[in-house]
């Protein structure tokens, strides 16, 4: 899409392609070709693995509305920083993308950043509110093209709606992503329901509130035939029953973000709302759970939940704060830190999680694609040796909320080329 | 004490919770005199920073410095910082900016104090007062004495708390303070108002009060409210108060030398019948007098130095 800026031509030396063997990778045009181009500039990928560009499911880019926490701006270039050449961007904007101009307009300021691909998702329900379904064929009749349908931050906790909300995506390939909370059962919820949160006084989220709805989501999907998608999930029960329902044949798929994959909720003990998410985080066996269901394909993709907020939201009493953290730019450190040093995933495995299977599930045509002469150049060049200890003041999300701030994590993106156009070159962004 | 802040009975060793109590009966005896006034503290600022109405914390806390000499500030900031008026940071920074010595914080969140204390906003000692439903330890602190006074000790003796566990921080600082002194309490309450993982804390726990009252040393009972019945976590006032309330029969039950305790403000009639709450049993009144010497042995222990409180000089050293 933006290969106007490509200019280039590209050979990416040395670097092991999917984690195997070291080979070339070339780029000519804006797509991959067969052999190195004349007059290429050479990228040294000596040491690195590289991997197709990275697809976010799940980014909040805050514009329209709280340009003060991200904009399509920074977050693309937070995007790009972290490997990603494309962003489903969140319906939770003020105006709410519940219409094709708010789509239209998220997609356009994608386009003229240029750092990557925004997919805006579409809010299922007018004003997010769960009471009528927003006009979903007109945005995806819109430029925006819009494919999958949340109202993230909100379940669509009535059925009925739901099943309406499903069976009306068939008719042009959408998906409902859903944010599985029951709401009663998480009235004033502050965090996950268990014997710490007895302890510090802090309003249980319980697990059953995610469960419940997944539950009762999968079935509508295999009623409806129709392709449902669980957002961040985060309990050892989900898994189970997304396990159950792929078993079943239904057409399920599921997503669990990179800090369910790491951290654990005796973070909260200190009372500091940078570990405040929603949902939130669990217990040690629900870690291992989602680890484990990440590995062997139960959950489908990796997405990060990325949740900027300013200073102030997050420089509270824990009660009053935002929820959410940060999330492009760590994603990938975080990856290798807990299934790839774990030997859960090899490399191969990480591309297939955060790269082929969410284009397919977004209906991406030009991401996810396995280096196949023709196809458009996204890739990320990473350095799995490196390490790097996490600085909020480094990132490029205009946003520093993030929970991983002081600690050690593995690899850096050394190369991220869009469209055969390089937003990230030396492990610096691209200035355009 | 080695501790510069007072947030959680969890943080209270047995040494540091026999000090605060020894301290507090050698206060206690200032009360006794006709000018109930020590230097300890003079020149120190105290302020009371309350961010939920609570009267009774709040004079307790203002008699106890004033009876040490503190400048004593009430700072009442209701309201959230959501909806209007400053944050706590702000507000943190201004009383920094004042030199306040201590803070003493009733927040309606829990964690208040905590991050109050933690966040890297003031460098005064902060006292928990009340932190949303997390704790209360200075109530905690002051039931243990009662408890001393009343029984001659806490080790040992078995303990009742009864009602809302859940929602009370009462309940929560007390757990942590009475199996650090070594007694052995029961958790009662309808299995809707315990907090899920209760197994975990150092207690047992019943649905049933009947069963419990006849070994008990002392009960206490803590304040329902009455919107809980319409979240459903009981279904009639009525109910409750059969079920779980203490009146004249049940009180019959408790072994003779038993007390009754509510840390108050109570629903008469609802977990305690006005019968039990006037009877000689009762230490209500006597915990409100507590609350003040041992509020005083916290403020001195934070801010005033290791010699003896009483005739000391006003010199402090503690930060």
């Amino acid at each position: 899409m933006s290969a106007d800026n490509s200019g280039y031509d590209y050979v990416i030396k040395g670097a092991r392609v999917l984690g195997g063997e070291p080979g070339g990778v070339y780029v000519s045009g804006g797509v991959f070709v067969e052999s190195a181009p004349q007059g290429a500039r050479v990228i040294d990928g000596d040491g690195c693995v590289v991997l197709p560009g990275l697809v976010d499911l799940h980014t909040h880019l805050r514009e329209p509305g709280r340009e003060d926490a991200e904009t399509v701006l920074t977050g693309t270039r937070a995007a790009a920083a972290g490997g990603f050449t494309a962003v489903h961007a969140m319906a939770n904007t003020d105006p709410v993308a519940d219409t094709a101009g708010v789509v239209e307009q998220v997609w356009r300021l994608g386009r003229e950043a240029g750092y990557c691909d925004v997919r805006p998702v579409g809010a299922v329900t007018v004003g997010l509110k769960g009471e009528r379904l927003a006009e979903l064929g007109a945005m995806a009749d819109s430029a925006a093209r819009v494919r999958v349908f949340s109202d993230d931050g909100h379940c669509v906790s009535d059925a009925a709606l739901m099943r309406r909300a499903l069976e009306y995506v068939k008719a042009f390939g959408g998906v409902v992503a859903q944010h599985a909370q029951e709401p009663r059962l998480t009235e004033g919820a502050q965090m996950n329901e268990g014997e710490l949160s007895g302890v510090l006084g802090l309003q249980g989220w319980p697990s059953v509130a995610e469960e419940a709805i997944i539950a009762r989501d999968v079935l509508l999907a295999a009623h409806t035939d129709s392709r449902l998608h669980v957002c961040h999930l985060s309990t050892a029960g989900s898994v189970e029953i997304v396990r159950w329902a792929k078993s079943r044949g239904y057409p399920v798929t599921a997503e669990v973000t990179p800090h369910h994959l790491l951290l654990t909720e005796d973070l909260i003990k200190g009372y500091d709302p940078v570990y405040k998410v929603n949902p939130p985080l669990r217990s040690a066996s629900d870690v291992e759970a989602v680890r484990a269901g990440l590995a062997d394909g139960t959950i489908d993709v990796v997405a990060t939940d990325h949740a900027p907020h300013p200073v102030e939201a997050k420089d509270c009493e824990w009660a009053v704060a935002a929820m959410g953290m940060l999330g492009l730019e760590t994603a990938l450190s975080v990856v290798q830190r807990t299934m790839v040093e774990t030997g859960l995933l090899d490399w191969a495995g990480v591309a297939d999680r955060m790269s082929v299977r969410p284009a397919r599930i977004g209906g991406l045509a030009e991401h996810g694609r396995l280096f196949e002469a023709g196809a458009a150049a996204n890739l990320v060049l990473v350095d799995p040796q490196a390490s790097r200890v996490i600085e909020p003041k480094g990132l490029q999300s205009l946003s520093r909320n993030t929970p991983f701030a002081g600690m050690k994590l593995p690899g850096a993106v050394v190369a991220t080329l869009l469209h055969g156009s390089a937003t990230v070159l030396d492990g610096k962004v691209v200035e355009r | 004490m080695a501790n510069r802040h007072l947030l959680s009975t969890a943080d209270l060793s047995v040494d540091d919770a026999n000090l605060i109590l020894d301290t507090a009966e050698e206060l206690a005896r200032v009360a006794d005199r006709a000018i109930k006034k020590l230097p300890t503290l003079r020149g120190r600022t105290v302020v009371n920073l309350f961010f939920e109405d609570s009267t009774r914390t709040r004079i307790s806390f203002e008699t106890a410095a004033k009876r040490l000499s503190a400048d004593v500030i009430n700072f009442s900031a209701k309201g959230s910082s959501v909806s209007k008026g400053e944050s706590l940071k702000d507000t943190a920074l201004t009383l920094e900016a004042m030199g306040a010595d201590a803070v003493v914080v009733r927040h309606w969140a829990s964690g208040g104090a905590y991050r109050l204390a933690n966040a890297g906003w003031i460098r005064s000692s902060v006292v928990n007062a009340g932190d949303g439903t997390h704790e209360h330890p200075t109530q905690a602190l002051l039931d243990a004495f009662t408890l001393r006074r009343r029984l001659g000790s806490v080790a040992g003796r078995r303990i009742a708390i009864v009602g809302d566990v859940l929602h009370s921080r009462v309940a929560r600082s007390n757990v942590h303070l009475l199996a650090t002194l070594g007694a052995e309490v029961t958790l009662v309450a309808p299995p809707t108002l315990l907090p899920l993982g209760v197994d975990g804390w150092p207690c047992a726990h019943s649905y049933d009060l009947d069963p419990v009252l006849p070994k008990c040393d002392a009960v206490m009972m803590l304040r329902v409210q009455r919107e809980r019945m319409s979240q459903a976590f009981f279904p009639t006032e009525r109910e409750y108060s059969r079920r779980y309330g203490l009146h004249a029969a049940r009180m019959a039950m408790l072994p003779e030398h038993a007390v009754v305790m509510h840390p108050g403000p109570m629903n008469r009639g609802l977990e305690i019948s006005a019968e039990v709450a006037d009877s000689v049993r009762s230490t209500i009144t006597e915990q409100v007098a507590n609350g003040v010497s041992v509020r005083m042995a916290v403020l001195y222990l934070l801010l005033g130095g290791a010699e003896s409180a009483i005739g000391n000089d006003e010199k402090g050293s503690a930060r």
